[in-house]
């Protein structure tokens, strides 16, 4: 047992979150108010999109792959689907999701069928997926920010699981959307921890050849995969837009690296078949830290993105590194 | 007698023309080890493809159990009580000993749900079967390959398997391993389980087999109880050379085609001389580091001597460079067939004509209907299975390709060819072929030098040999003097071999 408590302690886990721990105390010393409830609320605010596209990340880059198509395809189901419930005087909140889960599928598919069916490169087919969805947004449905989102839609910002008031009359409100990467978090637990399924994922990702012989369909896994990363990207650009008050077809281009920055940090490797939701949660907190409060420490904005960057390359030499010293050492 | 768990009957494959199994008998009862033994290319990896699905056969018929088995999927064999394990034994590394072993069963029965109390109970179950000992919450990636090897035999006998087929399983295990693995394979015999092991190494199928099948160029030619077969007859069913086979023993001649004098190439070889008459094969060979490989480097101009003279046909010539020796006339079939002797993923045209190229130069056009001719023609000439000019040179076998190095040579008309271990990994039928065509050229004047370390087939192809150690060379030295014994004798530097030399 006592082994057992040694590898949680050094698990990849748990380094993010002494990382964590760490990194918070620093910002807690130089801004006492961080430690507050108010601290909480915002980053859970921060990390609600994030997080759900790092699940969705972290499925894919375990099975083997690389998924960097989502924000394009989660701007078109957020700007497409605004724009058909606009059109058709749509306003009920769960219409929305449905249509933004839809055409993120169709998206979905079609990385699927580049990547199983005509054996693409991953990285290949969903950069030229994100190219074709920006490029037909940008093009076919237009470039301007939408703000006049319908009525019950919008109401749903306003929905809150509680609200904390502070003692100087401040009140801080967590949304009830929070609870979509809570439910997408707990789906993927179960998944890939207790069913055939997720183990199949893990399986396709340590050796696909090996996958096939022991008789799973490993076309079928990618396309699961594939397929249910997209209609969840939708999903997540409606909690986005909702959230935002407003459609912005090119405000989430740009946050693969940062999602994957959070998903190689809280211990995926990025060459498949090993990673945790809880580790990926980890990272996306620490992703989430170090963009909302370093500016706090007195580090400048741009320096954020170097900071990330640095991120990626560590954490992914870090378990680049584990990888080989394993293969290298005493065998049993 | 108890009836045959899997029978085959007169199996046939092709593959694009290209005939892999020509016929093969196979009977396999439970409770018996059986070796399924031939060399390279014979055909072994073909058959359990057919055995378990992957491949169907073109002709023959395949009985599991008395009952006539029709086209089936890998799935289908498996449920049949076939399991194999590849050498690479398709473990996951990233999984836990526990999953590995109960992950097939989990599929086997369509299961959704991944129970791990269970997983592991099954683990422990079949490990204590078999008598291996294993973490089943280590992840595989941990483990040695000969407990990889036993996850991959954990998890092949817990679907209830009857047969269990093991391709080269002893390749990367050590003495005291095999030993083991011989032990879990009895135990296994014991429970009534029937065990095909392929191999090649005989005493390690005399160690462990009960019953033996011998293919060669994808024929059954041998089969019986391993008491049956002693070291004579089985080497004979392997390799298809008896003993007393015939030696290449050529008309002494006058005319003197090679002399290399004083040949030094610091830090590989020093000194070395030798010369042949026409219609000689001369062999050159050593242990490993002794030099053996470099003087055909140094010959071709790979990488060249540093002082001594050569002559080719009379005439003194000097080498620093490929192309100068290929302007010479000297051909070279390099060591490593697929590195440096083939463009793999080029047509059989493109690899016959690449040393050539200027010859089809007209006008600065490739003469494209000349080179495909000239490439059939050298298929048929040099005895190549291959359909036609067209398929990659990647769709041939050892042999064949081996066959399409040398004709890719022999289009440049050379004067001298050398060839490096010319028939390493190429099967028994090939090899006769390619001693053939090396004796016809000899016999037309052309300098033919073999180096090897196979030192059976030095003696009965070549007629002059020279023995390299240390990078010095011996005499040159009549084969018809020595059997293997003094050659190995010499090779090795055995002071007895050379008090008798």
């Amino acid at each position: 047992m006592n082994s057992k408590i040694k590898n949680t302690l050094a698990s990849n886990e748990a380094i993010v979150v002494y990382i964590i721990i760490g990194l918070s105390l620093l910002i807690g010393i130089v801004n006492h108010s961080f430690f507050s409830v108010s601290t909480v609320v915002t980053l859970s605010r921060a990390i609600l999109v994030t997080l759900t596209f790092a699940i969705c990340e972290m499925i894919v880059i375990i099975s083997g792959g690389i998924d960097v198509s989502f924000p394009a395809v989660a701007s078109i189901c957020m700007y497409a689907t605004l724009k058909i419930a606009l059109a058709f005087n749509i306003d009920n909140v769960f219409v929305v999701f449905l249509i933004a889960a839809v055409i993120g599928l169709m998206f979905g598919t079609l990385n699927a069928v580049l990547i199983a069916i005509f054996r693409l490169p991953p990285l290949i087919a969903t950069l030229g997926v994100s190219s074709v969805a920006n490029g037909a947004t940008l093009a076919f449905l237009g470039t301007n920010v939408i703000s006049n989102i319908p009525d019950k839609i919008d109401a749903v910002s306003r929905m809150y699981l509680f609200t904390f008031t502070t003692k100087d009359g401040m009140s801080f409100s967590l949304t009830i959307l929070i609870l979509i990467p809570i439910a997408v978090c707990l789906l993927a637990f179960f998944m890939l921890k207790f069913t055939m399924l997720g183990r199949g994922i893990y399986a396709v990702g340590g050796d696909a050849n090996a996958a096939r012989i022991a008789g799973f369909n490993v076309k079928k896994i990618q396309f699961i995969v594939y397929m249910s990363a997209g209609s969840i990207a939708g999903i997540a650009s409606i909690a986005y837009m909702i959230l935002m008050r407003q459609a912005d077809p090119s405000v989430l281009m740009g946050s693969e690296m940062m999602v994957i920055a959070a998903v190689v940090m809280g211990g995926t490797r990025i060459t498949g078949g090993h990673g945790s939701v809880l580790g990926t949660v980890f990272g996306v907190i620490l992703i989430a830290l170090v963009q909302n409060n370093l500016i706090m420490l007195g580090v400048p904005t741009h320096f954020q993105t170097f900071v990330v960057g640095l991120i990626i390359v560590i954490g992914t030499s870090i378990t680049s590194l584990r990888a080989k010293k394993i293969s290298n050492s005493a065998k049993v | 007698m108890s009836e045959a768990f899997l029978k085959l009957k007169g199996i046939k494959k092709s593959f694009g023309g290209v005939q892999a199994l020509k016929g093969v008998e196979l009977e396999v009862k439970r409770g018996e080890i059986h070796a399924l033994a031939g060399e390279n290319g014979c055909g072994k990896s073909t058959l359990i493809k057919i055995i378990s699905g992957v491949h169907d056969a073109t002709e023959g018929e395949v009985f599991v159990e008395g009952k006539k088995v029709g086209k089936i999927q890998p799935i289908d064999a498996i449920h049949m009580g076939i399991q194999v394990i590849y050498q690479d034994f398709a473990v996951f590394p990233n999984l836990s000993v526990a999953e590995n072993i109960a992950m097939n069963k989990s599929l086997l029965i369509g299961a959704k749900r991944m129970k791990w109390k269970e997983a592991k109970k099954i683990a422990v179950e079949a490990m204590d079967q078999i008598g291996a000992h294993m973490d089943p919450d280590l992840p595989v990636e941990r483990l040695s390959v000969a407990n990889k090897q036993m996850v991959a035999i954990c998890r092949a006998i817990i679907t209830d398997a009857k047969l269990l087929i093991l391709d080269e399983p002893t390749t990367a295990l050590t003495a005291k391993e095999v030993h083991k693995l011989n032990e879990v394979l009895r135990r296994l015999k014991e429970k009534g389980m029937a065990v095909v092991i392929v191999n090649h190494k005989l005493d390690e199928i005399y160690a462990i087999a009960d019953t033996l099948t011998v293919l060669r160029n994808g024929e059954t030619v041998a089969h019986g109880m391993i008491e049956e077969f002693d070291r004579e007859r089985f080497i004979k069913a392997l390799t298809g050379r008896s003993i007393s086979e015939e030696y290449y023993r050529p008309e002494a001649s006058d005319e003197e085609i090679l002399r290399v004098e004083d040949y030094t190439r610091n830090g590989a070889f020093q000194k070395v001389c030798f010369s042949m008459n026409k219609g000689d094969v001369l062999g050159i060979t050593g242990l490993l580091g002794s030099g053996r490989g470099e003087i055909g480097d140094a010959l071709f101009g790979l990488a060249p001597a540093q002082g001594g003279t050569v002559w080719l046909n009379g005439e003194q010539i000097k080498i620093n460079s490929v192309s100068e020796a290929m302007k010479a006339g000297i051909g070279y079939v390099p060591e490593d067939r697929l590195t440096q002797g083939l463009f793999l993923d080029r047509s059989i045209q493109d690899n016959t004509v690449a040393a050539s190229i200027p010859k089809y130069l007209h006008r600065g056009r490739l003469d494209y209907t000349e080179m495909y001719r000239v490439t059939e023609d050298w298929i048929e000439k040099i005895g190549c299975n291959a359909p036609s000019p067209e398929p990659n040179i990647r769709t041939l076998s050892g042999g064949n390709a081996q066959k399409m190095v040398i004709a890719k040579w022999l289009n440049t008309d050379p004067k001298l060819l050398i060839l490096n271990g010319p028939t390493v990994g190429v099967d028994v039928g090939s090899k006769s072929d390619i001693h053939a065509i090396l004796h016809e050229l000899a016999g037309k004047g052309v300098g033919v030098i073999v180096i090897s370390d196979d030192l059976s087939e030095l003696i009965q192809n070549c007629n002059k040999i020279v023995i390299m150690k240390n990078g010095r060379s011996s005499g040159m030295i009549r084969a018809e003097e020595l059997d293997e014994t003094q050659l190995a004798g010499l090779l090795s530097g055995s002071e007895e071999a050379e008090h008798e030399q």
